[in-house]
């Protein structure tokens, strides 16, 4: 695609003013940064509800110092009612999914990085660009204003299943004001993230730099491509679904609720809704969205561990391949979320046959991770470690997604914690893993510092070790059928197993603890951090040939040329065993 | 001559000094309106409490507890019935002593609660077991709140007088009332059927009975002076 | 120096990968987790299907650990100068394992594990099955039985009456058919016959879950959705919600009583008095 007029016109003015620079920016590198800061504060105060779930579950009578602060109804006297442990646990799984999982790895990253990584100067549309974040920043603060509204955030769960959500104060606290603050907080988060995909895709088609082909662009910017592209259709399916639950909940329609359904002593005002509708709509947005969250993972895992490795991978274009077909496949397997919702039983055979056959792009890529292992030249710092890890960690939580992909298995598993290990282990750990190791590798080019390699390092095995630690008990405690969302395991059933659950509440307190760690080391480093070269690991993509910082319109006045693809590693290179992709000189291709 | 006097003027100043130590009469002369509720026909027959859910308050019981809603006494007499004055009297300050609600083996105790308007409500949970209270009133605010074991009291009051349902919502077969009451002027009958409302000035009054179940009567009852009036209210029990 | 110091990490890592696997596939070789005893009569197949399905699983996440550690162990920290070797066959020959092994083996799973979805759903009950009704409300379980005359009463929502136990909402004084209903907190069964559950959602969303009975089905409001399965051993099993239902769902369970024929028809006949 030869540079065009398009890309000409798109240029907008250098930013003057702290406002322009630092607030409204235009800038998509400023973007991706504001992105990134609004995912940090949201998988901190994840984490910290995590914590307070986690140490309730194992000590239920507790009085939990500060936390009649935070809820007085919630937790009068420090103990935690049973509501509130389930609200924390909604306001948990929101934001982590969405404001996290959806945020670091695809808008905080793909921002900054996908137009430098095509040739770009900025966004096809900077202003729908700044729209998104503020957007996405707005649907933050409606979903946090649940915390301090009387009667509490809602009780249901990430999920938000109907009828529970959709008849108002009579299903529960939190289920008045809180269900709405959500339904509307979602419904913002689905426009903003509408806006970004559109960007995303318009950028990625039209403003590509000369030579630099589809087929040569990172497998990063690939993964951003393809996520924003299944983004589009799956926000697009969450917004309206969103917007149902709320007019349910205030207009008096019955998109979701059956009649004769009596809450608190009272018969529901509502008849000819069904709540399978909603569990259709949900998922069918929500089974997209996991691989929205890792996709872009895998991608960034991909493009570090080219540059770790010091050699292509076997097969970038069997990768991408791969990633479409996931995508692609996203799209037919939602039903496996309601195999036993009361849908036709034919249909779960139906949603399962391709939910297994996901199973086949997703090996395939784990064979091309390993198999470019082999023979080549692996180079450990913090990045390499998090992208490596990612390879187990992704193996650990998709293993187990055999076992659900069966509807006969699925009918003793499902809703145990078995499905909270498998979940959590893709998500929370695998996908996290490529947004550590994505911010290991690219805070030199952000900021022109090293962040210390010590600390990423200890980082990193806490972590890993801690993750494992943490989730893999779950299988074991699933297949014994302990049941997922109980804030308290009151039944004599369970109590052979409390140890297993205070040795999951220790790891996870430790593992949490040694992300300040991280936390530390991003706002150390960001000041005071060894200064880096332009590129620092001797790689190849278009965002190493630029200053660290780079300057607001990525390539100054240049506009760069591409001749190659972006790994070539192990070849004999004027300045090394590498080409950069905007390198015209040719050199042979490396073989054994 | 002189003793009659100093007997006379003796008598006269223990009379005054009796009247004077006496001091004025405290209460009004007040009256009385008591009687019995009963029932005519055949109350349904309350079923035994299914505990089996929660095992930590079924084990406190040897046989099932029976549900509550109609309680009936030797001689066809109702109790927890609730007779006030609803009409003739004037509003009272809440008294400062609060009204107790327990939560014990998973029932309320008492299954009807009276207290005013305004009157410090107390509710505790003495059971292993949470509970979410829940009471379902028409004018007042409604709430509900979680108890787990070991948490502090609810305090709550209401400003408006009304027959409240309460209900847990853990555990469906609880059930309880509250009657927040404009007046000190209220009774609920015991296993005997008897209601005793003392202490009326001379006036005309309304008196009201009201049975969860069987809604509520109402009878007019003066009063002019220290006498004890008798009424009787019947309600007619439903076989289901 | 660097590159000595560079080259123990990668090791270390690859020690860590290995005890990981192997701590983490110990429990399940010992069977530390063994699954609840089967009472049902098609739990079998449903055990087999995990069994099998475990051992593949296994395989491949304590094989792919072992291989990364392998590769971690053998290509980090490499004397400056060593050639870089392609895995053999390259992406073609992976590609092909990926398709025809995994594929076969995992669709394979998908073919063989519908036999025990089969059984359960695709069956309807039979019909001299022992016909009960369950219904799930915050937050508990009720069960129905049609009693003497084998009918069950109406339901009708504007009577449900739970200070009265009247949990259906039956209307005895008009509903002749509803006077000898008998409710019950427990799921009372008789063994070895085939018991047909008929699930009514009164409220929200809950779930129907007995893990000896190897059956797990949602309550949606608004369908009528029902369950068969025979319990081949007396006893008393916890029935508990999975479907989240409010503040109350952690404590919304059940029991199944399972009796002797005899016992079943002694409770029935004190249940009418």
């Amino acid at each position: 695609m030869s540079e065009t007029s398009a890309q000409q016109a798109h240029v907008h003015a250098p930013p003057e003013g702290f406002i322009r620079k630092h607030v409204f920016s235009l800038d998509h590198k400023v973007i991706g940064k504001q992105y990134y800061a609004l995912a940090l504060v949201a998988v901190f105060t994840g984490m910290f509800l995590s914590w307070l779930m986690r140490i309730h579950l194992v000590w239920p009578d507790a009085k939990i110092p500060g936390l009649e602060l935070m809820s007085k109804v919630g937790a009068p006297g420090g103990i935690m009612t049973p509501e509130y442990y389930l609200s924390l646990l909604t306001m948990h799984g929101t934001l982590m999914v969405f404001f996290v999982l959806t945020n670091a790895p695809f808008a905080a990253f793909g921002n900054y990085f996908l137009p430098i990584q095509i040739g770009a100067e900025d966004m096809a549309f900077p202003r729908f660009n700044m729209m998104s974040f503020w957007t996405t920043f707005v649907a933050w603060v409606v979903l946090m204003l649940a915390f301090f509204i009387p009667d509490g955030p809602p009780i249901a769960g990430w999920t938000e299943y109907t009828p529970l959500s959709a008849i108002g104060k009579d299903a529960g606290p939190g289920m008045q004001w809180g269900a709405s603050c959500w339904g509307l907080s979602i419904a913002i988060f689905c426009i903003a993230s509408l806006l970004g995909s559109l960007n995303f895709i318009a950028t990625t088609l039209d403003l590509r730099a000369k030579g630099m082909t589809l087929m040569r662009m990172p497998l990063c910017t690939w993964a951003w491509f393809i996520t924003s592209c299944i983004s589009l259709l799956a926000f697009a399916v969450l917004l309206p679904a969103c917007i149902l639950l709320v007019l349910d909940r205030h207009a008096g329609t019955s998109f979701f609720v059956p009649s004769g359904i009596v809450a608190s002593d009272r018969l529901q005002p509502h008849s000819g809704g069904s709540p399978l509708l909603w569990q259709h709509l949900f998922w069918f947005f929500g089974h997209p969205e996991v691989y929205i969250a890792i996709l872009p993972s895998m991608g960034i895992v991909s493009h570090i561990l080219v540059n770790s490795m010091r050699k292509p991978l076997l097969s970038a274009k069997v990768v991408i391949y791969s990633m479409m077909s996931i995508g692609f496949l996203s799209y037919m397997v939602w039903g496996h979320h309601m195999f036993l919702s009361g849908m036709n039983p034919l249909s779960a055979l139906a949603f399962s046959f391709p939910t297994l056959t996901i199973t086949i792009p997703a090996t395939v890529l784990t064979l091309i991770w390993l198999g470019s292992l082999y023979g080549a030249n692996i180079q450990i710092n913090s990045a390499s470690l998090f992208a490596l890890g990612f390879i187990s960690m992704f193996v650990a939580g998709g293993v187990s997604g055999f076992f659900l992909a069966q509807p006969s298995i699925d009918i003793y598993l499902h809703a145990t914690y078995f499905v909270v290990g498998h979940f959590h282990l893709v998500m929370g750990v695998a996908s996290l893993f490529g947004v550590f190791a994505g911010t290991y590798f690219w805070f030199p080019k952000m900021t022109g510092r090293f962040m210390n390699e010590g600390l990423g390092k200890l980082h990193f095995w806490i972590t890993f070790i801690g993750a494992y630690c943490i989730f893999m008990p779950f299988h074991y405690l699933g297949l014994i059928g302990n049941v997922r969302r109980y804030q308290s395991f009151v039944d004599d059933f369970m109590a052979p197993y409390m140890g297993v659950h205070k040795f999951i509440t220790i790891a996870a307190l430790i593992t949490g603890a040694g992300q300040f760690i991280f936390l530390f080391n991003l706002i150390y480093s960001r000041f005071k951090g060894k200064e880096a070269p332009e590129n620092p690991w001797n790689a190849t993509s278009l965002e190493w040939s630029i200053p660290s910082p780079p300057p607001w319109n990525n390539f100054g006045d240049k506009h760069p040329v591409v001749y190659h693809d972006p790994y070539q590693y192990g070849v004999k290179g004027s300045k090394g065993d590498f080409v950069m992709q905007d390198s015209p000189e040719q050199v042979p291709a490396s073989g054994d | 001559m002189e003793i009659k006097r100093v007997v006379f003027v003796g008598a006269v100043m223990l009379a005054a000094s009796t009247l004077a130590l006496a001091g004025p009469d405290p209460r009004p002369a007040g009256g009385t309106i008591s009687g019995k509720v009963s029932y005519e026909g055949t109350p349904a027959k309350m079923k035994p409490i299914d505990m089996s859910k929660e095992p930590s308050c079924a084990k406190m019981y040897t046989t099932p507890p029976i549900a509550e809603s109609v309680v009936t006494g030797p001689g066809n007499v109702l109790a927890d019935v609730v007779v006030y004055i609803s009409a003739g009297a004037p509003d009272d300050a809440a008294p400062s002593t609060a009204a107790v609600f327990t939560q014990k083996g998973c029932r309320y105790i008492p299954h009807v609660l009276a207290f005013q308007v305004n009157q410090e409500l107390k509710i505790v949970n003495e059971d292993q077991t949470s509970h979410n209270i829940h009471p379902l009133p028409k004018l007042n605010r409604e709430w509900n709140k979680s108890q787990p074991p070991g948490t502090p009291p609810i305090i709550e009051k209401y400003d408006k007088a009304e027959f409240i349902p309460v209900k847990c919502n853990v555990h469906p077969w609880m059930h309880g009332n509250f009657a927040v009451m404009k007046n000190s002027h209220y009774a609920i009958t015991g296993d005997n059927g008897t209601f005793t409302l003392p202490n009326l000035p001379p006036g005309k009054y309304t008196v009201t009975a009201w049975q969860e179940s069987y809604g509520d009567q109402s009878q007019d009852v003066t009063i002019s002076g220290g006498e004890t009036k008798s009424i009787t209210f019947t309600f007619k029990a439903k076989p289901y | 120096m660097m590159w000595a110091w560079r080259g123990t990490m990668g090791k270390f890592f690859a020690v860590v990968l290995v005890i990981i696997a192997v701590a983490s596939a110990y429990p399940i070789v010992m069977h530390h987790y063994p699954l609840p005893e089967d009472i049902s009569t098609h739990g079998h197949l449903i055990d087999e299907q995990l069994n099998e399905t475990m051992i593949e699983a296994g395989v491949a996440f304590v094989g792919a650990q072992l291989v990364l550690a392998f590769f971690l162990w053998s290509f980090t920290g490499r004397k400056p100068g060593s050639p870089l070797k392609t895995f053999p066959g390259g992406a073609k020959g992976l590609v092909v394992f990926a398709f025809v092994i995994v594929g076969i083996e995992v669709l394979a799973l998908g073919v063989m594990g519908q036999k025990a979805w089969a059984s359960v759903y695709f069956t309807p009950a039979s019909a001299d099955a022992v016909q009960v009704q369950a219904q799930a409300e915050q937050f508990a379980f009720y069960f129905r039985y049609p009693g003497p005359d084998g009918k069950f009463g109406g339901i009708h929502p504007e009577k449900i009456d739970e200070g009265n136990q009247n949990y259906f909402g039956l209307d005895p004084e008009n509903d002749v058919a509803a006077r000898d209903d008998i409710v019950s907190g427990e799921l009372v069964v008789p063994v070895n016959k085939e018991i047909h559950l008929m699930l009514h959602g009164k409220d929200v969303g809950h779930s129907f879950y007995v893990r000896e009975l190897r059956l797990q089905q949602d309550f949606m409001p608004g369908l009528d959705l029902s369950l068969h399965f025979t319990a081949t051993k007396v006893g008393k099993y916890e029935i508990v919600c999975t479907q989240l239902c409010g503040l109350g769902h952690y404590n919304m369970k059940g029991y199944l009583n399972v009796m002797s024929q005899a016992d079943y028809d002694a409770w029935l006949k004190q249940q009418s008095q």
